[in-house]
């Protein structure tokens, strides 16, 4: 992979994000996470090493897999190898590994699908592809189901919608089911079960921390804005990703929505037993593990008797918040039907903006140019706002509000088209670094681009994944590290503050 | 002899076709789909789901935005098919309804388009190294089995003409269960042959995209989870017990 020069405004010769390098094969098949030890497969309920009949194991899990989704059975039945989707890939565009192809991605299930599941796989298996679950096989799934973010880029240009993102969540939960997880994804999981958040944070320190960013909040501003940690009776429960609380840019971002939140005058807090937006247990397809990070969300909320549950900046949890909170926690007939359930921060701030409840002197963003990284599980997992698209719409009026130079990255490489950063999926780990640099090949080249062309030095997101990827691979590129933006931070660094304190109503939105 | 034989033939074809797509449709339709994953741009409709289902089935719009050539030639392919069945109406149908015999003209040109887009498909697929990459045998196979289907048809319009009057009559007497004599032109046969394998291939190949597409849950669902709570049958037994 070459170095890319640092921005500078000019014409030069810049490579096309879109650029489709030719076929390497296998030059990522040792590309592999590390392995979950025993202790951590065995706290989700897996096995703590492969089984010894993991062959069947991994075919009956299959087979409850294809009773249980529709999307399994469908995807795996109905792909017509038209290739549409064979460039959609970043971790193909970045490694030209054909297996990182989305339809040579799914294939790798697939062929076993038809070899067990078929007619003509089961007669036949040379003629459809078929093959047998032999060790090569599974460790191509472990490889390769590694080497997905779930962005579900290419769903959105094939013609029956299949999601590959589906599939390698399903590949993963085939794995884990036979003793052969992840152990970033497992581990984290593990913490979320048993102390409440990624980084098993305990709540002591959590309020330390917070106390800590009020103060600063206090010297910086001299406003006394708050950062509760769960008080009951507030109106508004908080979830946010943890590593908001620890990690930059994110915490500038959480400095953000408190900063909303004393401006609307809201009485809001944080949970210290549901203090984890993220949700890993969509990376590895489970929705027991899922479900039941969800219910502390549940349980959150009814232990402290607020009427509203708010979302901060994080891209996969706001996917599982938005299509999956209400299915897997619901129902939510305790909060307060007229504010959508949940909502995100973006959503809650965009409505302030509206009812010109917010001021803002965006003279304080004047150092910055920007642009805006939809992050994928926001821009194809979820939407928010009552329009469709307002995914795309709420976070750029924002950025807009608190911002006077804005421009959009190339069209097709943004909204429902967007790059993952490199790191989704349960993939934002230090042994998977070299998937994670070339993985953020396109948009670091569309990011590129715009910088050329707009003299862009800043890009915002709004997901806590997307935030520690660039901070990571950015530098690799040529870029400043802190070219990584929270939202909230922009809304942060322009908001003008009232003198008042917690509890005076300015007024609800 | 001959007549038995290509008679039984469309029945087992037919039969497996219609029963084997039922039972498919059948399953995909038993088979829940326990969460919401809709793709942008997700309707917020019942309205609007029916809608881009439409546009995906009429104008292939995903991969319209994907890639032009597998656009092109897939579109032209499909369309043309289309016409060439409703032009092959003709066959089943006495008297011929009006609107079968408006398209007449439409079919012979359509039969062309059809083997220009099937050429062009293949071509991608053997020429293009990341398409070939994904093919397996099955894949050329099918391309050649339709190109052959589509060959032998425009063979007997300009080249080897059969005696229609007669295979009318054949196919009435299958559908009324009156048996009449085929007419024995080699290329009749072989295309009627590849008819059926085809209709036999369906429910079990790739060609279950077309059922597929329409319970495809990432565009067949509405977006609206926060307005309304969906929950499968096995997850709402998780349920027992719960807070
Ligand atoms: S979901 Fe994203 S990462 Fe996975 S195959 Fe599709 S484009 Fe690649
Ligand atoms: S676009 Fe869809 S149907 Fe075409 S090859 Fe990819 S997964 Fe298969």
């Amino acid at each position: 992979m070459e170095q890319l020069e640092p921005p500078q405004t000019g014409t030069r010769e810049l490579a096309d994000p879109l650029e489709i390098p030719d076929l390497a094969p296998g030059c990522m098949s040792a590309s592999k996470p590390y392995a979950a030890a025993a202790e951590f497969q065995e706290a989700l309920g897996y096995p703590g090493e492969l089984v010894e009949n993991w062959h069947d194991v991994a075919i009956a899990k299959m087979g409850e897999l294809r009773g249980k989704y529709r999307s399994f059975r469908v995807f795996l039945d109905s792909c017509v190898k038209c290739g549409a989707c064979t460039d959609k890939c970043h971790y193909f565009l970045g490694t030209g590994d054909p297996k990182n192809m989305p339809v040579a991605r799914q294939d790798l299930l697939r062929q076993v699908y038809r070899r067990h599941f078929t007619l003509a796989g089961k007669f036949v298996p040379w003629l459809v592809g078929a093959k047998d679950l032999t060790t090569e096989v599974i460790d191509d799934w472990y490889s390769y189901f590694h080497q997905c973010s779930q962005c579900r880029r290419c769903s959105v240009f094939c013609p029956i919608g299949i999601d590959t993102a589906e599939i390698s969540m399903a590949g993963r939960e085939i794995m884990d089911s036979i003793g052969k997880g992840q152990k970033y994804s497992n581990e984290i999981i593990g913490k979320v079960h048993k102390i409440g958040n990624n980084l098993g944070l305990p709540a002591k320190a959590l309020k330390a921390t917070l106390a800590d960013l009020e103060e600063e909040v206090l010297e910086d501003t001299g406003v006394p804005v708050r950062f509760p940690v769960d008080e009951a009776g507030a109106d508004i429960l908080l979830v946010t990703p943890s590593a908001d609380f620890f990690a930059e840019p994110h915490i500038a971002g959480l400095i953000g929505y408190a900063k909303v939140f004393h401006q609307a005058g809201a009485r809001w807090t944080i949970s210290s037993y549901a203090s984890e937006a993220a949700n890993f247990g969509l990376f590895i397809g489970s929705y027991e593990n899922m479900r039941e990070i969800a219910l502390r969300i549940r349980k959150a909320a009814i232990d402290l008797g607020v009427k509203r549950i708010v979302f901060g900046e994080c891209g996969h949890a706001w996917r599982v918040a938005y299509s999956f909170l209400n299915t897997l926690a619901g129902s939510f007939d305790f909060l307060d039907q007229n504010y959508p359930i949940p909502q995100h921060i973006c959503e809650y701030t965009n409505d302030l903006i509206e009812g010109g409840k917010l001021k803002f002197d965006k003279a304080k963003n004047d150092h910055i140019r920007l642009t805006f990284h939809d992050s994928c599980n926001v821009a194809r997992g979820s939407s928010m706002g009552k329009t469709p698209g307002g995914q795309f719409e709420i976070p750029r009026a924002i950025l807009r509000a608190s911002c006077s130079h804005f421009y959009d990255m190339a069209p097709d490489t943004i909204r429902e088209s967007t790059f993952c950063c490199g790191g989704g999926g349960g993939l934002l780990t230090d042994d998977l670094i070299e998937l994670r640099k070339k993985g953020a090949q396109p948009r670091m080249r569309a990011l590129q681009q715009v910088a050329e062309d707009h003299g862009v030095t800043h890009m915002a997101a709004i997901c806590a994944i997307c935030k520690a990827q660039f901070s990571k691979v950015l530098p690799m590129y040529g870029f400043d590290m802190e070219a990584i933006v929270s939202v909230h931070q922009m809304v942060s660094n322009a908001i003008i503050l009232d003198p008042i304190g917690d509890g005076a109503q300015t007024g609800e939105n | 002899m001959l007549t038995g034989v290509y008679a039984s033939l469309f029945y087992v074809a037919t039969a497996l076709l219609v029963g084997g797509l039922g039972f498919r449709i059948w399953e995909y339709a038993r088979t829940p789909a326990p969460l919401k994953i809709p793709i942008p741009p997700a309707p917020t409709t019942r309205r609007g789901v029916v809608l881009r289902i439409l546009r995906e089935l009429v104008l292939f719009a995903a991969v319209f935005k994907a890639n032009k050539w597998i656009w092109l030639f897939g579109w032209v392919f499909h369309a043309a098919l289309l016409v060439v069945l409703l032009r092959h109406l003709r066959y089943f149908t006495e008297p011929v309804w009006e609107w079968v015999v408006v398209v007449q003209p439409f079919g012979v040109y359509a039969g062309f388009a059809m083997v220009a887009g099937l050429l062009g498909l293949w071509a991608r697929r053997l020429l293009v190294a990341r398409i070939r990459y994904i093919s397996a045998p099955s894949d050329h196979l099918m391309l050649v089995l339709l190109i052959a289907i589509a060959a032998s048809g425009l063979l007997m319009k300009y080249v080897a003409p059969t005696d229609i009057v007669a295979l009318k009559s054949f196919f009435l007497g299958l559908i009324l269960f009156d048996w009449q004599p085929i007419p024995r032109d080699p290329v009749l046969l072989v295309h009627l042959g590849l008819v059926a394998a085809l209709m036999i291939v369906f429910p079990f190949s790739k060609l279950l995209h077309a059922p597929g597409l329409f319970f495809s849950p990432t565009l067949n669902q509405v977006d609206n989870p926060r307005e309304r709570r969906h929950l499968a049958n096995w997850a709402r037994e998780l349920e027992i017990g719960r807070n």
